[in-house]
């Protein structure tokens, strides 16, 4: 039969897999809020391959 | 009957994680951290953040945080690296026996994994969020601070800490580029001063810390030109810091503000340059290297303040107070 005691091996293994989630759930956001800026800013154009065919349309 | 995959994921008795030769010493998420040189990637947050702000272009700060972001996971993934290629001379020095190889948390290989994944994530993400120029200038700071420095020049000549200056310097220049997307004379000002600043704050550290760099077999000035040397050479250096630092009060990127900063600051260097340059080992052992090591706590500061005031009058400018 299993033994289910707790090991500080896993203490430290909730420790990483705790901190690399945060990291990724962060790096997600992060990458959200860039892309929310760049398509919102002054600049911001959509490249031709995507704006031809609206164009053709009108 | 259960699947054995449970049962190994389930049964992790002490005895059972013995029998399966898994590590105990599984290294925590700090141990990962602290192979990115947390320190030192402090300094780099900091100075990339001055070159970022003092650039004459505005930045969105979504912008700007990810700049500066992805320039410290630069700086720590060089940082990993580093400690990948020195572990040999690591754990012979008392200053980094406790990092994490030596310190048997971490393998070798697992930071040479960490150092080669971050490098690539932090120079096509800040190539992405600012311009393809910053990206190539991170990529080209990561290949000089770990090819060559760390693995060429770092053992093979005395002038090992100057080259590696030039890596330490160029945080402040990636910031003004991925504000600008250009170059031009201000953010190599700022990459001259810490460059200037790094050899007399290393050789004050390594005159105190004489074994260390001994043992390793580091080629160290202390070592290779002896002591009278590193200390004639700490002298020149700031000297020659000191006409940098006060002669950038008058560009773009000084002001009054700076120039009172620098001018103390310089004043209180060159004063502990000429006390080191005076003394000779017997006075310093006497007193347990007391003005050496007041010298180094200053560079810290010296470094700090200068780029601290850049900052400010950065931050003025649009109030009409900083700069001339």
């Amino acid at each position: 039969m299993a033994i289910r005691k707790e090991h500080d091996l896993h203490k430290r293994r909730l420790g990483r897999n705790m901190g690399v989630g945060l990291l990724l759930g962060g790096f997600v956001v992060l990458v959200l809020a860039l892309t929310m800026v760049k398509v919102t800013s002054k600049g911001f154009k959509f490249p031709q391959a995507q704006t031809a065919p609206q164009a053709e349309q009108n | 009957m259960p699947h054995p995959l449970m049962a190994k994921e389930t049964d992790m008795s002490d005895a059972s994680i013995n029998a399966r030769n898994i590590r105990e010493d599984e290294p925590s998420f700090g141990d990962y951290f602290a192979l990115l040189k947390p320190r030192v990637m402090s300094l780099v947050v900091f100075t990339a953040l001055v070159g970022l702000l003092a650039a004459p272009v505005g930045v969105h700060p979504v912008i700007g945080f990810a700049a500066i972001l992805f320039i410290a996971i630069g700086g720590g993934a060089s940082g990993a690296l580093n400690m990948w290629w020195d572990a040999d001379i690591d754990q012979v020095m008392k200053r980094t026996k406790s990092r994490p190889i030596p310190a048997g948390k971490v393998e070798a290989g697992e930071a040479l994994s960490l150092g080669l994944a971050l490098s690539g994530l932090s120079c096509i993400m800040l190539g992405l969020a600012t311009n393809l120029f910053a990206g190539a200038f991170l990529a080209f700071t990561i290949f000089f601070y770990v090819v060559i420095y760390t693995m060429w020049l770092k053992r093979a000549t005395p002038q090992n800490i100057v080259i590696g200056g030039a890596a330490g310097a160029f945080p402040p220049v990636i910031g003004w580029v991925a504000a600008t997307g250009t170059m031009s004379v201000e953010p190599w000002l700022m990459f001259a001063l810490t460059f200037m600043w790094t050899p007399p704050h290393f050789w004050a550290l390594a005159l105190f810390m004489r074994s260390d760099y001994d043992d390793a077999g580091v080629p160290m000035l202390t070592v290779t030109h002896g002591r009278r040397a590193t200390r004639i050479h700490i002298l020149v250096y700031t000297v020659l810091l000191a006409i940098l630092a006060v002669g950038t009060a008058f560009s773009g990127i000084g002001g009054p503000i700076y120039l009172a900063v620098a001018a103390v600051l310089n004043a209180l260097f060159l004063h502990g340059a000429w006390k080191i340059f005076r003394r000779d080992e017997d006075d310093s052992e006497a007193d347990n290297f007391k003005v050496e090591r007041s010298f180094f706590k200053l560079s810290l500061l010296y470094l700090f303040l200068h780029f601290g005031a850049i900052l400010v009058e950065a931050l003025l400018k649009p109030y009409g107070l900083g700069g001339w």
